[in-house]
């Protein structure tokens, strides 16, 4: 973090002299092109920030686990995580499960448990690897729900919003209507409605999703108040553009890089979200196996077990972590303004 | 001003007013109504029923529910579920427990980040700066009853700080110095554990905030005049930075509720949010109504006196309203 100031600087200065050789009359015959496109300028300076470069690996192991993990402990059962072997229960990870105790379409792969036994013999690390698909899914499904409502809404409100309903503007109602829900204490809100609704991981998603969406709509309907003015926009519509056209494939992509980080920061907290869920109780439940339920469930054996509590906890903690480091690298890469600085 | 105040003030007004109905949807937009929420428990009576269909009305149409509601709201008579006592009554009850804790903690977190903050920002890219980017980041990523645990396991056994409940049982006959420190003494760790989190956000915004301010010309006008490294980060650009962090304190009333859950619960702590999540167990409707939107309310009032305090306290904000007319 932090670390761009020097080259932040040395850049500026490559671009001013671009300028000046473009309005140097004795170039005037040959336009240079720019030297790098805005993306490959923030990569570059994504790059150059070590968390955030770290953090980027973490999430890819995370969704290579994930998948492995939905196909090794659904299709092709290597793992099962609902084997229940009483015999072997609270053994400690690295243990070999012994032949004798538990019969052999029973046993583990490789006859090892890796991070050991819960209180009904089942195997973590195999009930971890199905955990970190649904616990991955839930944040990814809230912030793409989250996402759809923001951006629809803090668009409709930016690029339509002098649009007058009777009395008021599209503006007007669907800003109040955002400030409304800000008012909600969101937490408390998501625990009443889930525990309203019959349990179920899709309405956990969902109620995730509904109650976050605020921020993007702000920033969405900044931006497109924002983009409405710039020169491209308006040649665009003078040149007879629709509204469609104009929105989707001038404005939309211009006003994506603070969604992605918005995005990026919104699956952590969402993971954060159910596993806080979870603790009180109203989490997902049985069969599914998520991050947030193991630990809730590990809490109660945290001096017999303690590995049932801990390898949750830090798996969610590593995660987490590393989804808020990238999200901060992107902010600090695709904001010009910081940039120069 | 007055005319701003008071254009504020009738704003928020309509805003309660749609809170309201929002809040009072929210548990009949459910599919179902509430008298049916659990049919499968055991524990609901057929008069349990009744009684919550009485309560709401609920063979009358959707906006007398509503009126009934906000009737019995104002007029101190909508009684809980549970236990049948006044709801205003047993939420002011828990909201006294709840202050003391909502004070230290929120105490703690502004008086903790801005120094952190400060530092970060000064030293930018220092191994100060990463490190508490780092821890900061660390904190804000882990859940917070993971690490309450963890700290709990570790400071009851070293120092023997209390972490269950507000106070101790049986300290009623103590003479009142002790019943104080002993109140004070169990606030410590629900406190700092509920603090932690707002710190570590709160640090960031100040670093960026600092940031922001240290690289403009009143800034380098002060530096070049002579004035002392001191002098112009405190007076000339800490001022400035401070501006955006009032309207903050709006955002800080609702935490009384909304925020505390989890802690209260790990704490043992006969608070607001563990009223909110007992009434919730409980399926006691009025409480969880109300709770709602008291927080709601509260965080009307919250950005009002953002609203209020920045027009005082920015100048900018104030010439502009005085041009308005």
């Amino acid at each position: 973090m932090g670390e761009d100031e020097g080259e932040g600087g040395h850049n500026e200065g490559v671009v001013e002299n671009v300028s000046d050789v473009t309005r140097n009359p004795t170039h005037s015959g040959e336009e240079l092109p720019p030297l790098e496109t805005p993306w490959q300028e923030s990569f570059r300076l994504f790059r150059k920030d070590r968390l955030a470069v770290a953090g980027a690996y973490v999430l890819v192991l995370l969704l290579l686990t994930a998948v492995f993990g939905k196909v090794l402990t659904e299709w092709v059962v290597v793992f099962d995580p609902e084997v229940v072997r009483l015999p072997e229960k609270f053994l400690p990870p690295l243990t070999f499960s012994s032949p004798d105790e538990v019969p052999a379409h029973d046993r583990p792969f490789g006859g090892i448990y890796l991070l050991g036994t819960d209180e009904l013999g089942r195997d973590v690390f195999a009930r971890m690897l199905q955990g970190s698909f649904v616990s991955l899914s839930i944040g990814f499904i809230a912030v793409g729900i989250s996402l759809a409502i923001g951006i629809v809404l803090g668009g409709l409100s930016g690029f339509y919003g002098n649009v007058k309903l009777g009395v008021v503007t599209v503006d007007t109602l669907i800003m109040r209507f955002t400030d409304v829900m800000l008012c909600f204490p969101t937490f408390f809100l998501i625990l009443t409605v889930v525990a309203l609704l019959p349990p179920s991981i899709y309405n956990i998603m969902i109620v995730i999703g509904m109650t976050s969406w605020m921020g993007t709509a702000r920033f969405v309907r900044a931006e497109f108040l924002a983009l409405r003015k710039q020169d491209f926009v308006v040649a665009a519509t003078s040149i007879g553009a629709r509204d469609r056209r104009v929105i989707f494939s001038h404005m939309v992509p211009n006003a994506m890089a603070p969604v992605l980080v918005s995005a990026t920061i919104g699956v952590a907290t969402a993971i954060l979200t159910e596993s806080a869920l979870s603790f009180l109780g109203f989490g997902v439940q049985p069969p599914y196996a998520t991050w947030g339920n193991i630990l809730a469930d590990g809490k109660g054996f945290i001096f017999d077990a303690p590995w049932l509590f801990f390898i949750p906890g830090m798996a969610i903690l590593v995660v987490v972590l590393a989804f808020n480091l990238v999200g901060e690298g992107l902010r600090e890469a695709l904001n010009p303004k910081l940039r120069k600085r | 001003m007055q005319a701003f105040i008071l254009r504020n003030v009738l704003q928020r007004l309509l805003l309660v007013f749609i809170v309201s109905v929002l809040a009072h949807s929210v548990i009949h937009l459910a599919p179902g109504e509430p008298s049916e929420v659990d049919p499968a428990n055991p524990r609901m009576k057929p008069e349990d029923i009744a009684k919550i269909r009485e309560a709401f009305h609920l063979d009358d149409p959707l906006y007398m529910q509503y009126a009934y509601w906000i009737r019995d709201l104002v007029s101190g008579e909508l009684k809980s579920f549970k236990d049948s006592q006044p709801v205003m009554g047993k939420i002011w009850r828990r909201f006294l427990n709840s202050l003391p804790l909502f004070i230290c903690a929120t105490l703690l977190v502004w008086t903790l980040a801005f120094p952190t903050g400060i530092q970060a920002a000064i030293h930018r890219g220092a191994v100060y700066d990463r490190s508490t980017t780092f821890a900061a980041y660390t904190l804000i990523s882990v859940p917070g009853f993971f690490l309450s645990y963890i700290v709990i396991l570790w400071v009851v056994d070293l120092f023997g700080v209390p972490v269950i409940g507000l106070k101790t049982f049986g300290m009623e006959l103590a003479p009142p110095f002790s019943q104080a420190m002993d109140r004070i003494w169990h606030l410590v760790i629900p406190s700092l554990m509920s603090a932690l989190g707002g710190m570590a956000i709160l640090s960031r915004y100040v670093r960026s905030q600092m940031l922001e301010v240290v690289g403009q010309d009143y800034v380098r006008t002060a530096r070049a005049k002579g004035a002392t490294e001191d002098v112009v980060i405190y007076r000339h650009a800490l001022r400035n930075a401070l501006l955006p962090f009032v309207t903050m304190f709006g955002f800080l009333l609702p935490g009384l509720i909304g925020g505390s859950v989890i802690f209260e619960q790990i704490f043992a702590w006969p608070g607001l949010g563990r009223l909110g999540y007992e009434a919730i167990l409980a399926r006691d409707f009025p409480v969880i109504l109300t709770l709602n939107f008291i927080a709601a309310v509260l965080t009307l009032a919250g950005t009002l006196l953002s609203d209020i305090l920045y027009a005082v306290v920015d100048p900018r904000i104030r010439t502009g309203l005085q041009g308005d007319g």
